[in-house]
């Protein structure tokens, strides 16, 4: 009993002192972004002309547009890729070829980010340069980007799918499934809460992500017309513009960090919603 | 196809059921079974007859699970298992060149020990393993998966919730809704590895009801720990034991013969509870 109560109090204050730091982070962006949210309405940060905070227009949208087309585009293609690799290891791949691909991708999610960032900075954007100038673009955001995110929606995959438990498949071999049909109607269904929250985890790395995006993307703040055209993220302006900004300029940088947050948050509450749907 | 039918021994001529037709549906020869260099079944000859009960009684490891699952050649999954023999289904070798493994799963359903619905919805449960074998039509689907309710005496407690988990089910709802899936792709033989033993009592008493009364529109070849139960559902009743860790057949016969006046001495005291 004494130790039961030891162990639940350190529980709650642990549980404490980790929600306490989200809200005093949040706490921060808040007080730090207040200069400006105090002076402007929330309005300017839509329908301003441009970025351009030393004359005091602050639009985000160009960069909020920056930031969801590079990771939708990289979700794209990394949701399909990444459930491919984990169905691969799991249902489709020689027990031995199984292992090695698992590790090979489990070696990729452990690279940093940026060698990622400089990899795409030497190779891949002078190689999409050569086909559409300049290169430095949306395209190599993406591209970098997925190599990142890939590795996540794969391993999260191959963890829910290894889970579903075997007499499941016993249960579908009997009733003379296909390997596909029981792939299709048990495994996945039967993983979906896991794969979801995998996908989900990688969507929050993938709006987060700052410096294999800033080094590849090129960082012109505009509305991409393709995608060869440069772009910069919220998380990239940030980084470029902190050492230098001040005042009103540094608060509207607090602001981008409060959107991007705040986008996370909206994807944390879809999870929720998945959790709610789930087993249907 | 009656060709091998004295190849063992019957007990006196009780008499049985109409339903059950002494006419063999499955025919195994010569079943010997290994688990790498573990041999698990040792030289099984047995024939099944066509809409009876029969019940595979003896006890833990002497093959009966092994024996069951070389039928519907599900011991295909098992890494490092092979079988010599051979094992007919209505004349046909299951292990023929041209026999269809989907096919044959198709023909012989199987409900295991533990009931495992599909973390799906009931309804979706059913509707599955019939999309997947081409039964897509919607009204003809829904047909089936209200017959098959009705079969298990289920319809009545989840029609208005269809589209629930199928894992909110209690366990004996859960069970009875493995043998409708079972029954939904209509197969002649129902395979059973202990159907009632992760049940409680009454659930249990539930699902041996609706066995017994599945009797001679399917063939049910059914592994039980539960000897009363075999006795009281079973027509025939086939006896495995173990020696030297390997699984043999000892007695096969009508139901009432091996628990009444058995052959082997080994029979009489396993149904007697001196053994095993």
């Amino acid at each position: 009993m004494q130790t039961d109560r030891l162990l639940v109090g350190f529980l709650r204050v642990g549980a404490m002192v980790s929600a306490l730091v989200m809200l005093l982070i949040l706490l921060f962006l808040l007080l730090e972004s207040w200069p400006v949210l105090s002076q402007l309405s929330l309005l300017r940060f839509v329908v301003d002309t441009s970025w351009h905070p030393l004359e005091g227009a602050y639009n985000l949208m160009p960069m909020l547009s920056g930031t969801l087309l590079a990771s939708l585009g990289a979700l794209l293609l990394a949701i399909p890729l990444g459930i491919a690799s984990a169905l691969f290891i799991v249902f489709f791949a020689p027990s031995y070829v199984a292992s090695l691909y698992r590790r090979f991708i489990e070696l990729f999610a452990g690279i940093p980010s940026v060698v990622f960032g400089f990899w795409g900075l030497t190779t891949l954007v002078p190689l999409i340069g050569e086909w559409q100038p300049p290169g430095a673009s949306l395209l190599a955001g993406v591209t970098v980007l997925t190599l990142m995110v890939l590795p996540m929606v794969a391993l999260t995959a191959y963890t829910a799918l290894a889970a579903v438990p075997e007499e499941l498949f016993r249960n579908a071999a009997a009733l003379g499934l296909s390997r596909w049909g029981m792939v299709r109607g048990v495994a996945l269904p039967a993983a979906r809460t896991g794969i979801i929250a995998g996908i989900i985890l990688a969507a929050a790395r993938a709006l987060g992500e700052t410096m294999a995006v800033l080094m590849v993307a090129g960082n012109v703040v505009q509305y991409p017309e393709s995608v060869f055209d440069p772009i910069r993220t919220l998380a990239a302006n940030i980084a470029l513009e902190m050492a230098y900004a001040m005042g009103d300029h540094r608060a509207a940088l607090f602001v981008s960090g409060l959107l991007l947050m705040a986008l996370v948050m909206v994807l944390s509450g879809m999870a929720g919603l998945v959790e709610k749907q789930s087993h249907v | 196809m009656n060709t091998n039918r004295d190849a063992f021994t019957l007990g006196p001529l009780e008499s049985g059921p109409a339903c059950c037709v002494p006419q063999p549906i499955i025919q195994v020869k010569n079943l010997s079974l290994r688990y790498g260099d573990k041999i698990a079944l040792d030289n099984v000859t047995l024939d099944v007859f066509k809409g009876c009960i029969t019940a595979l009684i003896g006890p833990s490891g002497c093959g009966k699970t092994s024996f069951l699952s070389a039928i519907n050649r599900l011991t295909d999954l098992i890494p490092g298992c092979s079988i010599n023999g051979r094992i007919l289904i209505n004349g046909q070798d299951i292990h023929a060149a041209n026999n269809n493994v989907q096919a044959l799963r198709r023909n012989i359903g199987m409900v295991f020990q533990k009931p495992t619905p599909f973390p799906l919805s009931v309804r979706r449960n059913l509707s599955l393993p019939l999309n997947e074998h081409g039964v897509i039509k919607k009204s003809e689907v829904a047909a089936i998966i209200e017959q098959v309710l009705q079969d298990v005496g289920l319809w009545g407690e989840v029609c208005d919730r269809l589209d629930t988990p199928a894992l909110s089910l209690s366990g004996g709802q859960q069970q009875r809704l493995c043998i409708a899936r079972a029954l939904a792709l209509n197969p002649e033989i129902l395979l059973m590895d202990e159907p009632c033993s992760a049940l409680d009592p009454i659930a249990s008493g539930v699902v041996e009801d609706l066995i017994n009364r599945l009797q001679g529109r399917y063939t049910i070849v059914i592994v039980t720990h539960n000897l009363a139960q075999a006795r009281r559902i079973a027509n025939y009743a086939a006896f495995f034991w173990v020696r030297e860790r390997t699984g043999q057949l000892i007695e096969f016969g009508r139901c009432q013969h091996i628990f009444e006046s058995p052959n082997h001495e080994l029979t009489a005291a396993f149904v007697n509870g001196h053994r095993g």
